[in-house]
């Protein structure tokens, strides 16, 4: 017996896996080239599944800023947040996000894993519910777990179930936080936000959204879903990640409520990390400025994201519901099917990501592309292009 | 409020569903080993039960679940709370 017995059927599926050219799970991108090239398997490839919304990791403005700050800053805190970790620039971020936001308060995490699991985590106790959207991210999963509220899930975008389990719940609503996110990671459908936010506020509940696929993608400055559908004022906290729109790594926290600052210091991941180095801060805040007079960036991503959308669709595939950046191709193939067709892409010079079921909606195996404002026409060709004649069953 | 045997005659035919065709249920019968549900399938199996009975079944009394006779204590008591 070996407290390593446990994972052995997931050392064998893992073998199985190796035994390919390339494993889905284990891509080594050898060489990056820009925000939408790399090498991969010693090939030129495009890079079609990296959630690098805006293609801001290669711009030069927040490269020098991070060069700046590594210089005059060093590498890294090398603390917390609570003790030597408190940058100025940490702070200067947390001011500008509240900025964006028109909020009283914001808080930077380490990464946005780390904020959800901080937020949910502690503002939900023991006498909360939390009501999820079965559909969110581990991050959200995991935070519940840690968390000690009770936690209902409430079918993925169906308002109706969620007011029917608040009904359900009666007094309890009022201490009962509903999470949802702009956009899922999956398939890229959007919440029905507005309905929930009438929902929520028939209830007397909270509302958490987690824009971390929406934040620089939706709205007109570029605030998220609640923005674009003019619900800002009744979603209380807005969590999102600093890893896809603005080109680095970290997540935060905004709310209407001043009392968000309360909870700083009541959360043990946000204690007990260490705070992001100061170049990762300075890249951010760089990028974040970007992204607010980016209107020009997210007009071109979503002419980029129309034309995969309408690309793939005229191959007769499957996609999510409506054409968002993320751009899954839902599969009525096998898992071994799924898993030639994605290294088939690869061969072709195409890197998206592979979904595999229990993560993925309906048990369905996904191609699923994320598309940035920095691909070229050319290259969403190529994409489709790669797609075509590969015979895929479409769900 | 459902009695403990409607709520078991209930649970079995909504469980049946899920099941091999011929399966022998009983009180003790293991949801995962024995039924072999995948997570998946385990979360339909609950949704469709949560509707039947008009309850919200928490995630944190999930790993408290192994056998039908879990589950059926944990709705009486969740329909008891209901009242």
């Amino acid at each position: 017996m070996s407290l390593f017995d446990k994972f052995k059927p997931l050392a064998e599926r893992r073998a199985a896996l190796a035994e390919l050219e390339a494993n889905p799970f284990n891509v080594v991108i050898e060489r990056i080239l820009s925000p939408t090239e790399a090498v991969v398997n010693g090939r030129h490839t495009i890079l079609a599944g990296t959630n690098n919304y805006l293609g801001l990791t290669f711009d030069s403005r927040c490269i020098e800023a991070a060069q700046t700050a590594l210089r005059e800053e060093g590498t890294g805190t090398t603390g917390s947040r609570m003790a030597n970790g408190t940058y100025a620039a940490h702070l200067a971020l947390e001011q500008e996000f509240a900025d964006f936001f028109d909020s009283p308060t914001a808080i930077v995490f380490s990464t946005g894993y780390m904020a959800n699991l901080g937020i949910l985590s502690t503002i939900a106790g023991p006498d909360d519910v939390i009501l999820l959207d079965a559909d969110c991210h581990a991050s959200i999963y995991d935070a519940c777990r840690m968390g000690s509220a009770e936690v209902i899930r409430f079918r993925h975008n169906d308002a109706g179930d969620l007011e029917k389990r608040l009904r359900r719940l009666g007094e309890r609503a009022s201490k009962t936080l509903i999470v949802v996110e702009g956009i899922y990671s999956m398939l890229g459908d959007l919440a029905p936000l507005e309905e929930i936010a009438a929902i929520k506020q028939r209830y007397g509940s909270w509302l958490l959204v987690d824009e971390a696929h929406s934040l620089g993608v939706l709205g007109q400055q570029g605030r998220g879903l609640a923005e674009a559908v003019g619900v800002e004022d009744q979603v209380d906290f807005v969590v999102g990640t600093f890893s896809k729109s603005l080109g680095s790594i970290g997540g935060f926290c905004v709310s209407h409520w001043p009392e968000l600052e309360q909870v700083r210091y009541a959360m043990r991941p946000y204690i007990f990390s260490a705070s992001s180095s100061p170049s990762l801060i300075a890249s951010t805040r760089c990028a974040l400025e970007i992204l607010r007079e980016g209107d020009e960036l997210r007009s071109r991503l979503w002419e980029n994201v129309h034309r995969l959308y309408e690309g793939l669709q005229s191959l007769g595939l499957a996609l999510g519901p409506e054409p968002s950046p993320v751009v899954a191709a839902i599969l009525e193939e096998s898992i071994e099917r799924a898993l030639a067709l994605w290294n088939r892409l690869l061969q072709r010079g195409v890197y998206v990501n592979l979904m595999l079921p229990p993560a993925t909606p309906g048990g369905h195996c996904l191609l699923r592309c994320s598309i940035s404002a920095a691909h070229s026409y050319q290259q969403i060709d190529v994409i489709v292009e790669a797609f075509a004649g590969l015979e895929i069953a479409a769900a | 409020m459902p009695s403990p045997q409607d709520i078991l005659t209930d649970l079995y035919q909504l469980i049946e569903t899920f099941a091999e065709q011929g399966q022998e249920l009983d009180e003790e019968t293991e949801l995962v080993t024995d039924l072999k549900l995948d997570s998946v399938k385990v979360m339909n199996l609950m949704l469709q039960i949560e509707d039947h009975f008009d309850i919200s079944i928490p995630l944190n009394v999930l790993p408290e679940i192994r056998t039908i006779k879990d589950l059926a204590a944990q709705i009486e008591e969740l329909t008891r709370v209901a009242e």
